[in-house]
């Protein structure tokens, strides 16, 4: 009796084991299965690519009935100068109000500030482009005396205001996983409130902030929707935060639908695929091993 | 259990001279609907040292936390009474700044703040203002050296202080409690993680800083407090069970039966 209850608890023990471990490589399948596909869609037009032209040419003519041409230069700087602004706008504000949340405000602030950002984090992207076209390009007109409100401005102000919940929410948690007792013991050394932040609760949860800048960073650089109704989706290389920029991944979006499968405009449209997941490889990549740098030290 | 005595106690030692450092009146202090400090009253001289004796969950911590204030970040902790600082009674002080950097304070379970030894050390004095670095190295070492850990760390004072060992960290936190140069330095169970050789060492040097200050040395070992405390003060149950000059508390007649019994180990 013993003996074979024994050996059934051993076997759904390995059981258990086995669907744990599938669990943990389902995780790199899918990932390696999404980069294979999609790179599968573009690969063939790899042969007749000029890739230094690909990559640096800010030409984006697809659609030519004459020569195509097929420059990304625009779209990834578009891409990345999006970013860039929203990110300046969007680290100080996160983190600001998740040290906020997490050190200065009473109970009853908290919760309310906590429901209020998730409900940020709950709004379609969608909704974030409506808002863009509705809202804030008649402000940023009025405000600015700019000549179209869908521009870079415009779209970053919607990419800030889109990956500050994640900033926050993450932020939060990285500073609520520093011990207590290092509170207090920078508080009884005499530190204000402000010096136990910025000289403990900073550097004990550098990592944390740092994984929660890089989330919102992903965020950014992946966001599709949003930049393509507010960016003003026009393909040239930004001199002003009031220019209209386009993103590759609105690019993606806007013209998937009206290729044919399989001709090159639609293969350099998955090009483009995986040079997104390019981008955010090295930014994750980057993130690790900042973070590695500094648990070393 | 109460003790009707226990409001007395001041009159039986004597009236306190002029002006005591530390004064506490009938403090009160509850987490929620638990009390745990039961009304106590007592005053510490300056340049004393006043050891505090007693079981676990007497109240030692809390007393503690009390007089610098970091009892504020308890959020459940009510308190009432008096607790005077040199004659400002501080649950109604403005600068609580101030206040802590009045005092010194070393924890049981040593916090090495996650910055390099040397910042660890020069975390209150940069707090306070100061900024030029021959006289923060100057401190740095002096601390150091008072807290024996000095000869260990010195060539590594920029490698991380929660690298260091769990003596070393309380050592290092006591160095840090000196940095600011505190009038009243309380000690909470320093020795706890501590070896008797360097323990020996530290409580050389707690003789020589009571010239400059006043310190609160809470202790679980009963013979601490007996070679170090000009007076001492058994805390049990969240009331004062006695407090006397130390010769008095170790001698074979205290005045309550229990301080015998537990000074001598035959508690309960």
């Amino acid at each position: 009796m013993t003996s074979k209850r024994g050996t059934l608890d051993l076997l759904s023990e390995r059981a258990i084991e086995a669907l744990i471990r599938l669990c943990g490589i389902s995780a790199i399948l899918f990932v390696f299965g999404i980069f294979f596909f999609v790179f599968r869609e573009g690969a063939p037009f790899l042969r007749h690519l000029d890739l230094g032209e690909f990559l640096f040419s800010k030409s984006w003519i697809p659609t030519s009935q004459t020569v195509p041409k097929y420059g990304v230069g625009a779209l990834i700087v578009g891409s990345l100068s999006v970013t860039a602004v929203a990110m300046a706008i969007a680290v100080p504000f996160g983190l600001g109000a998740a040290v906020f949340i997490s050190e200065f405000c009473g109970r009853k602030t908290k919760e309310t500030l906590k429901i209020v950002i998730e409900l940020l984090a709950a709004i379609p992207s969608v909704v974030w482009g409506f808002v863009g076209l509705s809202v804030m390009s008649p402000l940023l007109i009025n405000t600015f005396h700019t000549p179209i409100g869908v521009n870079m401005l415009n779209g970053a102000l919607l990419l800030a205001l889109m990956s500050v919940p994640i900033m926050v929410s993450i932020g939060e948690d990285a500073l609520k996983a520093v011990p207590d007792s290092f509170r207090e013991a920078a508080i009884a050394l005499g530190a204000t409130r402000w010096q136990m932040v910025y000289r403990v609760l900073l550097p004990a949860s550098k990592n944390g902030l740092l994984a929660a800048v890089l989330l919102g960073v992903g965020r950014a650089i992946g966001e599709t929707m949003a930049v393509l109704m507010a960016t003003g989706h026009s393909v040239r290389i930004p001199t002003s935060i009031f220019d209209p920029v386009r993103t590759l991944t609105a690019t993606i979006a806007a013209e998937l639908g009206e290729t044919s499968k399989g001709s090159d405009h639609y293969q350099v449209l998955f090009l483009i695929g995986v040079l997104l997941f390019t981008i955010t490889f090295i930014v994750n990549l980057t993130a690790d091993l900042v973070v590695k740098g500094i648990r070393k030290q | 259990m109460p003790n009707p005595n226990v409001s007395t106690f001041s009159a039986s030692v004597g009236a306190p001279p002029v002006s005591p450092k530390v004064e506490v009146r009938d403090l009160r202090l509850a987490y929620g609907a638990k009390e745990v400090l039961h009304g106590i009253s007592f005053h510490i001289d300056p340049n004393e040292i006043l050891g505090v004796i007693g079981p676990a969950q007497s109240g030692k911590t809390s007393l503690l936390r009390c007089v610098n204030r970091t009892i504020d970040f308890t959020a459940s902790a009510r308190t009432s009474g008096v607790v005077k600082v040199d004659g400002e009674d501080v649950r109604t002080l403005r600068d609580v700044y101030g206040l802590r950097r009045k005092i010194g304070m070393v924890a049981p379970l040593p916090v090495g703040l996650p910055l390099s030894i040397y910042d660890n050390v020069a975390f209150a004095p940069r707090a306070a203002g100061l900024r030029d670095k021959g006289r923060l190295n100057d401190l740095v070492e002096r601390c150091l050296t008072q807290a024996a850990l000095w000869d260990e760390v010195k060539d590594r004072l920029d490698s991380l202080g929660t690298k260091l060992s769990g003596g070393q960290q309380q050592r290092l936190t006591i160095a840090r409690a000196l940095s600011h140069e505190p009038e009243i330095l309380c000690l909470d169970e320093f020795s706890i993680a501590i070896d008797p050789v360097t323990t020996m060492r530290i409580e050389d040097v707690l003789k020589e800083l009571r010239r400059n200050m006043t310190i609160i040395l809470v202790t679980n070992l009963v013979q601490q407090a007996r070679r170090l405390a000009n007076r001492t003060m058994f805390l049990w149950n969240g009331e004062i069970i006695e407090i006397d000059r130390t010769e008095a508390m170790f001698s074979d007649s205290p005045k309550d039966k229990r301080t015998y019994d537990y000074v001598n180990g035959i508690f309960g």
